[in-house]
């Protein structure tokens, strides 16, 4: 059982981080950034994220499996068909990587190689359902596996996203598709990570709120531009305009996300983009 | 019907080469209703060309180009003007190019750009609907197609990039998913909620297709 599982099972409030690999073949940096994640169940290795091409990140999880720091590899839908995501997941168990968290994808027009063919064979409900498959010892085709792999595997949700009725229908088929966890998306909205949690803490499956640091009032705008799913109110923006010290007005506001998420999730998913040290700070009070 | 576009005159220019003698084939099917191939622009490729110092020998308007053997009765009938040409200059869909490319020995050169299989909204503006994949389940979308009207072609519901309605993609678009939602909730049904829909059998649209009615 991974660490990541344990804490949850045991209703402790769980903190999870991310990482992203390396373009290029120099892992030094992304190990030294997981390395100096301290007080954290596990760290999420991105997977191509913003659909930037960049390292496998199985290819990074397995070098922190060696580490023995605890990796969440993600995988996406988007680069990959049902059979080499099928083969990934035996080549990550073979490796020693037990959490995933299974998404669609990033659409390929924000990225680097906006040209690619997107792929899109199994979407992330499917995605879960394979997983489960295989840990029962079959692969998506019915043949039988040759050792079967044991996952602990969780999904993504957008708690503020509107319609809310239908985003949580999507949620309730990724539960019965299986997901054991959830991080959502970046969220600044508390009545609306609560509104969602009043309807999700129901069915059962921990759910960790994804709390951004942003640092400056440039930075949410260019979120806002440019990474799907994440809207920076304007209210944030203004708080981060008003100050001198941007910086610690997004601590603080991150600090504050994280206290609400307290009172409602199971957990918290910091995504720090390169303020890593500042995590103690977020996780006071 | 079948949605093409004209490739630059840069592109023309460059696949035409050194060819000097052109025989020119439009479509009066789709070509010609999104004016990429009809008897119009025919005649300015025609116009286009002589100013660019090529030779027209002839042309053809064949009546559907995706018909492989009335596309080359076409041709044999305008054999003399199809043989003093170096080439033949297609403005065609990709299907109506091949019916040409396997009814002569002449190079053949498109000069369209096929694009999708297209409703018309109104005169000169097309929405594609549908991708042709094959395993139709339209039924329980409340008759809005996923795989072609969401950006990823999901088939469980929405991806976590929907806001407000819209698609992650392109705001300026409504996300194909809450579009099938609204419609499914006027008509109080559950539809594709009510299951997890299984993984795609693309093996339904092998490549090549083909069919016949038995």
């Amino acid at each position: 059982m991974s660490r990541l599982a344990r804490q949850l099972a045991e209703h402790q409030f769980t903190v999870t981080a991310e990482i992203a690999p390396p373009k290029g073949v120099d892992v030094r940096s992304a190990l030294e950034h997981a390395r100096s994640l301290k007080g954290v169940a596990a760290i999420n290795v991105t997977d191509n994220q913003g659909a930037n091409m960049r390292m496998s990140p199985m290819a990074l999880a397995a070098l922190l499996v060696r580490e023995g720091v605890e990796p969440i590899l993600q995988m996406t839908c988007r680069d990959r068909n049902r059979m080499a995501l099928q083969s990934d997941l035996l080549g990550a168990a073979a490796l020693g990587i037990e959490n995933l968290l299974i998404l669609s994808g990033d659409h390929v027009r924000f990225g680097d190689h906006p040209e690619s063919r997107a792929v899109f064979d199994l979407d992330s409900v499917q995605f879960l359902e394979v997983v489960r498959k295989m840990e029962a010892g079959r692969d998506l085709a019915g043949r039988l596996l040759q050792g079967a792999p044991s996952f602990f595997a969780g999904a993504a949700v957008t708690p503020a996203a509107e319609p809310f009725e239908l985003m949580f229908r999507k949620y309730r088929k990724k539960v019965d598709a299986g997901a054991r966890f959830f991080q959502t998306q970046a969220f600044f909205d508390a009545e609306k990570l609560k509104r969602f949690m009043d309807e999700a803490s129901s069915l059962g499956v921990p759910v960790m709120a994804g709390v951004l640091l942003v640092k400056s009032a440039g930075a949410a705008r260019f979120i806002n531009e440019h990474i799907p799913g994440v809207r920076v109110p304007d209210g944030i923006i203004g708080r981060l305009e008003k100050t001198v010290e941007p910086l610690e007005e997004g601590v603080a506001i991150a600090r504050e996300l994280v206290a609400a998420a307290r009172d409602c999730c199971q957990g918290v998913h910091l995504m720090t983009l390169g303020h890593e040290d500042r995590i103690p700070d977020l996780l006071k009070g | 019907m079948i949605i093409s576009e004209q490739k630059s005159r840069e592109e023309l220019l460059e696949s035409i080469e050194d060819k000097n003698r052109l025989f020119l084939v439009g479509c009066a099917a789709c070509a010609t209703a999104c004016k990429s191939g009809g008897e119009e622009e025919v005649f300015r490729m025609q116009e286009w060309l002589i100013s660019v110092g090529r030779e027209v020998t002839g042309s053809v308007i064949i009546d559907e180009a995706c018909h492989i053997m009335r596309a080359g009765r076409d041709l044999r009938r305008h054999r003399d003007q199809v043989e003093e040409a170096d080439a033949l200059l297609v403005m065609t869909c990709g299907a109506g190019i091949q019916s040409i490319s396997s009814s002569s020995e002449k190079r053949v050169i498109g000069a369209l750009d096929t694009l999708f299989l297209g409703n018309i909204r109104r005169l000169g503006q097309y929405e594609e609907k549908c991708s042709l994949c094959g395993e139709c389940i339209l039924n329980e979308t409340a008759g809005i197609c996923p795989v072609t009207n969401c950006a990823k072609g999901l088939l469980n519901g929405p991806c976590g990039g929907m806001e407000e309605g819209k698609c992650e993609a392109n705001r300026e678009i409504d996300c194909a998913w809450s579009l099938i939602f609204d419609r499914l909730e006027k008509q109080q049904r559950r539809g594709v909620f009510a299951r997890r829909v299984p993984p795609k059998n693309w093996g339904k649209t092998g490549k090549p297709g083909r069919h016949k009615i038995r």
